[in-house]
């Protein structure tokens, strides 16, 4: 069946807003999750057939109720317990037009289940399986095949999750204000995950993937409209928004990488350049200074630059000097390097990086050596240049990645003897 | 992340087991595998078939040929293989651990290529 994709949009819009109104009202998050998303399945059925209701959300509401109160009353049938009981008594009516809910589309619950999804005691990978199906509104399915894993494994992980978040016994509220930095600080990362899962695979066989990216924007975006005073909500969705711009130019057209240097400039996206940099802009000018409004702010200077010549290296240091006095960790070490290198040299950036050789987080990580390759590449050692490219491509698990640094180890090739 | 959990041996260590020290593995391999998919951890697990079922393929000239084997003397050859995904390399190597077969040989494991790249 295929559905209508402006029906698809709408219920993934409504489906955090549809989830919220039925846990406020009938707790047990786990059993209304389930009812919503069979919900939405009734909708994409039946609204491009028949045409979407007057009020899609109250519909959604009165059909994801019904479908709770009968999985309900079947449980406590089966296990013979009368605990649920008031919730025959609730008429559906009093769902829909909960007071809370008269305020829509103001008042949204998206922030409140962004924050129970992405619950400290879920591991990560069970936040966002969670966050795609709780909030995003995709099937189960759908995420099965986004990571690449059978539907049962999926189906396994989510309902692992939801039974956790029972077993923590999270309640259905934002968290207390001293601990609301911390946990958003969580969603946050859970949302670059999900960005990144999509962005890193926009090619080759998996194509579908790329469809986490828009989500991972998507939702970012709806988080930045209910905290549009947050610096780091409004740096993640820049960042976002200037990585996403490279998206047509960052591949060929057999998957291959094209790093941002030998990048055609004229397949960036304009436009979403030039939302990113205004965000951007107006946060570094207003808030409290983040991790991602400074990777926002990096990625800012490189979409800005018309050629890869142009770009603003000084600037682009300073920023990183930044970044590693916010975040000290290795892997921004190791990028920081890469802007010495364009500002000092090769030497320069040789020695940063002859620091990460003893810190065990790094060493064996490919992108070391990779990184290695290209400042001895830089430096003219062509021979201890090559041996770095083959000695990263032996170490990443990525085939578009080994592929690249094969590609430039091969680049370094001394001159084949010739044939006799 | 996901990693492959491969277990080689040959005729002398199956046989090494006696009747009641083989249900007690394959009872604990079970175990394992289901808490791996209560989890939502478990992708696949499969035992590979004996060594006398394997068929070789080989294109010659475009015209495929195909035999029994192999017959080249293995030491070991692999038993079963199982795929997980994971959080991390220490969740894998946790998982290896908790496998039967990893106390009377080992458990290699193996991260699994992708298509994901980082941005360069």
């Amino acid at each position: 069946m295929v559905t209508d994709r402006r029906v698809e949009d709408q219920l993934r819009e409504l489906a955090p807003q549809v989830l919220g109104a039925l846990v406020r009202r009938f707790g047990h998050f786990d059993a209304c999750e389930d009812a919503v998303q069979e919900a939405l399945l009734a909708a994409a059925t039946q609204w491009p057939a028949h045409g979407a209701p007057d009020n899609p959300r109250a519909w959604l509401i009165t059909v994801a109720s019904r479908r709770l109160t009968d999985q309900l009353r079947s449980d406590s049938a089966r296990r013979r317990r009368e605990d649920l009981d008031a919730v025959r008594d609730v008429p559906f009516t009093s769902v829909v037009t909960d007071p809370a809910d008269g305020q829509a589309p103001n008042h949204d619950d998206t922030l409140t289940l962004l924050f129970l999804c992405c619950h400290p005691a879920l591991s990560a990978a069970s936040q966002l399986a969670l966050t795609l199906r709780a909030v995003g509104g995709l099937t189960t399915a759908e995420i099965a095949t986004a990571f690449l894993v059978p539907e049962t494994t999926m189906g396994q992980r989510i309902s692992r999750a939801k039974q956790s978040i029972k077993a923590a016994a999270a309640p259905f509220t934002l968290p207390p204000p001293d601990e609301r930095d911390d946990r958003l600080r969580v969603v946050l990362h859970v949302l670059y995950l999900i960005f990144n899962e999509g962005y890193t695979t926009s090619s080759g066989p998996h194509l579908q993937r790329a469809d986490l990216t828009a989500e991972a924007i998507r939702l970012t975006r709806q988080v930045h409209r209910l905290l549009p005073e947050n610096g780091e909500v409004a740096g993640l969705l820049a960042l976002m928004l200037l990585t996403d711009a490279h998206r047509a130019a960052r591949t060929r057209a057999d998957g291959a990488l094209i790093p941002l240097a030998e990048q055609d400039r004229t397949l960036w996206d304009a436009r979403l350049t030039a939302e990113g940099t205004a965000l951007i802009s107006a946060s570094l000018a207003n808030t409290q200074l983040g991790p991602y409004q400074l990777q926002a702010a990096i990625a800012a200077v490189h979409n800005e630059a018309a050629s890869a010549e142009d770009t603003d290296w000084p600037q682009i240091l300073a920023l990183y000097d930044l970044l590693e006095r916010v975040t000290p960790n290795p892997m921004v070490t190791l990028n920081r390097a890469v802007a010495v290198a364009e500002v000092h040299g090769p030497q320069a950036a040789l020695e940063v990086i002859a620091r990460l050789d003893s810190d065990e987080r790094i060493n064996a990580h490919h992108r070391l050596e990779a990184a290695r390759g290209h400042f001895l590449e830089m430096a003219g050692q062509r021979d201890a240049a090559r041996e770095a490219f083959r000695r990263a491509a032996r170490r990443t698990t990525s085939i578009p990645e080994q592929r690249y640094l094969e590609g430039r180890a091969a680049r370094l090739s001394p001159v084949a003897p010739e044939q006799a | 992340m996901k990693y492959m959990l491969l277990i080689y041996g040959n005729e002398a260590l199956w046989s090494s087991f006696s009747q009641e020290d083989f249900q007690q593995t394959i009872a604990e391999t079970d175990a394992q595998l289901a808490e791996l998919a209560k989890s939502g951890e478990l992708v696949g697990a499969y035992g590979v078939g004996d060594q006398v079922l394997a068929k070789q393929v080989h294109v010659d000239n475009g015209v495929p040929a195909v035999t029994d084997g192999p017959y080249i003397e293995t030491k070991e050859y692999l038993g079963s293989f199982t795929i997980v995904d994971v959080e991390s390399l220490d969740r894998a190597l946790e998982i290896a651990a908790k496998n039967p077969f990893a106390r009377v040989g080992q458990v290699e494991v193996r991260p699994l290529m992708h298509e994901a790249a980082v941005d360069v």
